[in-house]
């Protein structure tokens, strides 16, 4: 390699060498911090990494080609499987989006429930992704210790819809059923033992020594780039942007509510992590708040758990099996024999990571003849062979952990 | 004052005239059509003008229109201006023998993988992107699985039809049918009766 191209690809080469001497390594799909589908190809100098390319991995499963063919409680499932961490949201914003197209307005109650169910889904996805920083910069104890929260939000899921890890948690107006005294009783509990446990684990990394210097300026990315490269969330917001969804757009009556947005200035690993950890305080405040207006709720008010519209709103098994109506009601909306309004509809709603946007276009049909899903993790991993050149090998992981990559979504 | 929609809609046939067509606001989101040799003249201007400062790219797209004869694809921008939180969104159509659009790579950086996962599920050719390949399906691949010839249920089942789905099978898609309606047995089918 002469001296113009070891320039072109700034490589320097030890003298009297005269041959290439970058390393080109595959990072992934098989390492543990790729999920089994990404691959990263690098061009090492060393350990320096002189380019880098991605590939995002085969696993889609058409998402958008399967919705096309679905009524539109059919497509919850779907949904649930997009961004696994946080799939409440997913779910939410899915009936949201629904809910637009067929001008379906919910009560307070079920906004502010909705706003506890998202912001528990949004602080089990931050858990994970910051403590699986640690655990990629060596230190494990946080992930293991945090886990048990997560599992605490994931009862209370399961006391709400029956299930953990995938939702299914909405409904269109609403939620299949109202939360039961031990999900309220688990959420008290969860409100008054996470804060300690927050602090304790804010405190094990972000004035750590060895975390800072592993984090901070690995990866930075001005709020210019971040822009330009369409980031969203949590990590256009480390750079410096105060954008967040709930406050510019809100829904689910986010804007009955005081919050901040944590913003950091340099936009690298350390900001990251500093930004999703304020924004967990942020949403206990959230929840706290959100849960108080639930309890000051009288009368008719404080048992209303979804809207009054049973042309679109599935009625509850019990009635199902007892009552003729409610029968022919559950076959017709699950076959999806109720009329769909033709239109276009663009819903964004803050998920874990960034603005998760439906695009649904109908043309009153009974499924979508075309339903488009924006997805922030998709967008993101696009930067990552600008955030990594002239790196170390070692900070490429920490950038795909800090940037929430989540395969599901990524390759919907 | 913030900026409306209806002073966007102002600004942008004072600038383009005529030739912005179709303004709508289905649900306050403010749509329209651009020729698609005009894409990027409209995305330009509603970057840098100073008023409007549509400088978020949130989404590219396509869909498939089978009905509409010559103008088959649509390519389908959703632009965010951050500062006066205002979204808008509008469509090229291009035929699908020559679906060329130019490429806003050089204006948004987040415009590469979406037109490479656009070009690779309706094969919408970006002209001027740097590395126009599929993305999320494999390279051998020699079809655009998100147009609507393509099926996902089997062809020959006849109880997925479209008509279940409310739009009365016209797209040939789900079964294929000839002239009177009936359905064709798998084994009469020839490979060029499919849809092209």
């Amino acid at each position: 390699m002469n001296l113009a191209e070891q320039q072109k690809h700034h490589v320097r080469l030890p003298d009297g060498s005269i041959e290439k001497t970058t390393t080109t390594l595959n990072l992934g799909p098989t390492h543990p911090a790729t999920h089994g589908v990404f691959q990263n190809i690098l061009e090492l100098d060393g350990e320096r990494i002189v380019s880098a390319e991605q590939t995002v991995g085969y696993i889609h499963r058409a998402f958008e080609k399967i919705a096309e063919r679905r009524p539109l409680y059919q497509i919850t499932p779907l949904t649930d499987r997009l961004n696994y961490c946080s799939s409440p949201i997913n779910n939410m914003g899915w009936h949201l989006t629904c809910e637009k197209l067929l001008g379906v307005q919910t009560p307070k109650r079920v906004d502010y429930l909705r706003i506890i169910i998202m912001e528990l889904a949004r602080i089990s996805d931050h858990l994970i992704c910051n403590s699986v920083i640690g655990v990629d910069t060596g230190a494990f104890t946080g992930f293991l210790y945090v886990m048990q929260y997560r599992e605490l939000i994931y009862e209370i899921y399961e006391e709400v819809c029956g299930s953990r890890l995938t939702t299914n948690i909405g409904r269109i107006g609403g939620f299949e059923r109202d939360f039961n005294d031990i999900a309220f009783r688990k959420l008290e509990k969860f409100l008054k033992e996470y804060p300690a446990v927050l602090k304790e684990f804010e405190n094990l990394f972000a004035r750590n020594r060895i975390f800072m210097e592993r984090t901070m300026g690995a990866g930075p990315i001005s709020a210019e780039r971040a822009l330009n490269y369409g980031f969203t969330g949590p990590n256009l917001r480390a750079a410096g942007v105060d954008y967040d969804v709930r406050v510019h757009t809100p829904y689910s009556s986010y804007e009955d509510f005081d919050f901040n947005i944590p913003v950091g200035k340099t936009g690298d690993v350390y900001d990251r992590f500093l930004v999703r950890n304020q924004e967990m305080w942020e949403s206990l405040k959230l929840i706290e708040a959100a849960y108080r207006k639930v309890q000051d709720m009288k009368g008719t008010a404080a048992d209303v758990y979804h809207a009054d519209v049973p042309e679109y709103y599935l009625p509850a098994k019990k009635d199902v099996y007892t009552k003729m109506e409610a029968l022919i009601y559950h076959f017709k909306i699950i076959m999806g024999e109720i009329d769909m309004p033709a239109g276009e509809v663009y819903h964004a709603v803050e998920g874990g990571n960034g603005e998760l946007g439906f695009y649904l276009i109908s043309d009153g049909g009974r499924a979508p003849f075309r339903l488009h899903f924006r997805r922030p993790c998709f967008i993101y991993y696009q930067a990552f062979s600008e955030l990594t050149k002239g790196s170390m090998l070692s900070d490429a992981i920490i950038v795909m952990s800090s940037l929430n990559l989540i395969a599901g979504e990524m390759d919907a | 004052m913030s900026l409306t929609n209806q002073h966007v809609i102002q600004r942008l046939q004072e600038n383009f005239g005529d030739s912005l067509s179709g303004f709508e606001e289905p649900y306050g989101f403010l749509t329209f059509i651009a020729p698609k040799e005009l894409n990027l003249k409209v995305l330009q201007f509603l970057y840098d003008d100073q008023e409007l400062r549509f400088q978020f790219l949130t989404d590219i797209t396509a869909v498939h229109y089978p009905d509409r004869k010559g103008e088959e694809l649509a390519v389908v921008y959703h632009l965010h201006n951050l500062v006066d939180n205002i979204r808008l969104r509008f469509k090229v159509f291009t035929n699908i023998e020559t679906p060329d659009v130019y490429s806003a790579t050089a204006l948004y950086a987040s415009a590469n993988w979406m037109e490479r996962e656009t070009y690779d599920f309706f094969g919408v050719n970006f002209v001027g992107h740097p590395d126009l390949r599929r993305i999320l399906n494999v390279d051998e691949m020699d079809y655009f699985p998100m147009r609507k010839e393509y099926p996902m249920e089997d062809q020959t089942r006849i109880d997925k039809d479209d008509e279940m789905f409310g739009r009365g099978g016209h797209y040939d898609y789900g079964n294929i049918n000839d002239d009177q309606g009936n359905t064709i047995p798998e084994s009469e089918q020839g490979k060029d009766t499919y849809p092209v």
